[in-house]
């Protein structure tokens, strides 16, 4: 798809000097794969979000070690009503039990997201979408370099041209950090919170201190990924809204579309 | 129509048949092998067979963590129970005398086992943790009679392929399926921490089945069914948890 498009109307291929083609040059800012991943990947997060929330409401309290409940000292308490009456909260009520299908959405959206992650991580490493997107060259990695991008972030200042085709150092590091840290973090956390799973690999919950050790480091990876989201939307947002959400919907991105 | 798209459209369509039977396939192999839940269909379907079906294949032998004495939490935790209706209470006045669990279904031998029978049979314990659904846990040990002696008793059928268990609250009633049933930890408890099992932990009689979260683990026992299929159990959904929302397989 990507690579029909960019055949039909391959950058820079316009002459200038033909009056009657349009200023905006257009081709596939992002594969085909990046695109569907991508808005799979949403829709799992904002499932998998609000499923999340629905789960902790039931027992909003975070313990460290093996086991926690009730009876024994959390490490911390969410500020909020509980689902469940057992909870000590300090509100007069009951928040109603929805439980049952935020636990069904949490496990379906958690299979279709890590599916979906697979797939894209195989074609990044086969299509060089890693290589040549992802990781920074040796120059990006520079302390000037560096403190370039991080400058222009903290003057709001709007994206350069290039870096409507391509990432800047700060988001291709980002970028990686969710993709090889907090992904597998939360998936591992996650499997570790099972049961089933960790009877046949226990290894995977000793390590990290226990299931609700599992659990708290779950939320706050959890947290985390919400905090890259929302940086995530308000960067789009001050790039260009219409011109980002273009790109990653059909693929095209023209270079000054929004300006005009 | 150019060659190119041509091509990608025959590509495509055999891509997209070829993918539609080895799902067929998959699907049909998965039925054979007992990796599909009972609660299968509706639209978390597909993330329930892909859980059940995966930690079925990784899971079948595989025993939950014991841990030491020093483990165990203190106090011990009695989570919230419905009201208990008037033939618990009748039975408890009786100090349980009269409990009894009787054995059903798919088996050779039909019995109905009191307490005092089932506390002759060899007696096993384990330290294990329970877990909740909603995030808590407490660890305890506990003492019974593995489930699969019991079956081993009354001699279960070879077409079994699920025990169904029912409390004395006709409300709550729950199945798993043989890879469960005949696992060395899965008990019918009787004691808990050293001594009976408290009311509010179950007591006189609960299942205990450490590999799966705790709504698995019935209170109260009075019967068990062998079958081979879940079908003609309430709405054929595999246990009252499914039919209030709830997975039917809690191994998560």
């Amino acid at each position: 798809m990507a690579r029909l498009e960019s055949v039909r109307v391959p950058l820079g291929a316009c002459p200038s000097s033909t009056s009657s083609v349009p200023v905006t040059t257009v081709t596939s800012r992002h594969s085909a794969l990046v695109r569907v991943t991508h808005w799979i990947t949403t829709l799992c997060f904002l499932a998998l979000l609000v499923s999340g929330v629905e789960i902790v409401i039931s027992h909003p309290r975070f313990y460290w070690g093996e086991t926690g409940n009730v009876l024994t000292t959390p490490l911390f308490k969410l500020p909020i009503p509980s689902s469940r009456a057992l909870v000590p909260t300090g509100y007069g009520y009951v928040l109603p039990d929805q439980n049952g299908w935020s636990r069904y959405l949490h496990f379906q959206a958690a299979w279709v997201v890590v599916l979906t992650g697979l797939l894209y991580i195989i074609s990044a490493l086969f299509t060089g979408h890693l290589r040549k997107n992802l990781l920074p060259g040796k120059a990006d990695l520079s302390l000037r370099a560096f403190s370039t991008a991080i400058a222009n972030h903290l003057r709001f200042e709007r994206p350069s041209e290039a870096e409507a085709w391509s990432y800047n150092v700060l988001q291709r590091l980002t970028y990686l950090f969710v993709i090889f840290v907090l992904f597998p973090l939360v998936i591992w956390t996650g499997l570790a919170m099972s049961p089933a799973f960790v009877s046949a690999l226990p290894a995977t919950v000793t390590v990290l201190g226990g299931q609700q050790s599992a659990r708290t480091i779950h939320f706050f990876v959890s947290l985390s990924l919400l905090l890259f989201l929302l940086v995530h939307v308000v960067m789009v947002c001050l790039a260009g809204f219409r011109s980002r959400m273009r790109a990653m919907i059909t693929g095209r991105a023209g270079t000054n579309m929004e300006h005009t | 129509m150019n060659d190119l798209s041509r091509r990608k459209l025959i590509t495509t369509g055999l891509a997209a048949t070829a993918g539609a039977s080895a799902l067929g396939v998959a699907a049909r192999l998965a039925q054979k092998y007992g990796l599909v839940p009972p609660d299968h269909r509706g639209i978390y379907g597909l993330g329930e067979t892909l859980t059940y079906a995966s930690q079925r294949l990784l899971t079948r032998h595989s025993l939950a963590r014991e841990f030491s004495r020093s483990h165990i939490s203190k106090p011990p935790l009695a989570n919230e129970i419905p009201p208990l209706n008037e033939a618990f209470n009748r039975l408890q006045a009786g100090g349980f005398a009269d409990w009894r669990l009787s054995v059903n279904g798919l088996v050779d031998r039909p019995a109905s086992f009191s307490l005092d029978q089932l506390k002759s049979y060899p007696s096993h314990s384990q330290i294990t943790s329970l877990q909740c659904e909603e995030g808590w846990s407490y660890i305890a040990e506990w003492n019974g009679v593995t489930l699969s002696h019991v079956l081993e008793i009354v001699g279960v059928q070879p077409q079994a392929r699920y025990v169904v268990y029912f409390s004395i609250d006709p409300d709550w009633w729950e199945s798993i399926d043989m890879a469960d049933a005949l696992h060395p930890q899965t008990f019918i408890a009787y004691g808990m921490n050293g001594s009976e099992l408290p009311v509010g932990n179950g007591g006189p009689l609960r299942v205990r089945l450490p590999r799966q979260l705790g709504y698995k683990s019935v209170k109260y026992i009075t019967q068990l069914t062998v079958t081979d299929s879940l079908k003609g159990f309430g709405k054929g959904l595999g246990s009252a948890s499914p039919e209030g929302g709830y997975a039917w397989y809690a191994g998560i």
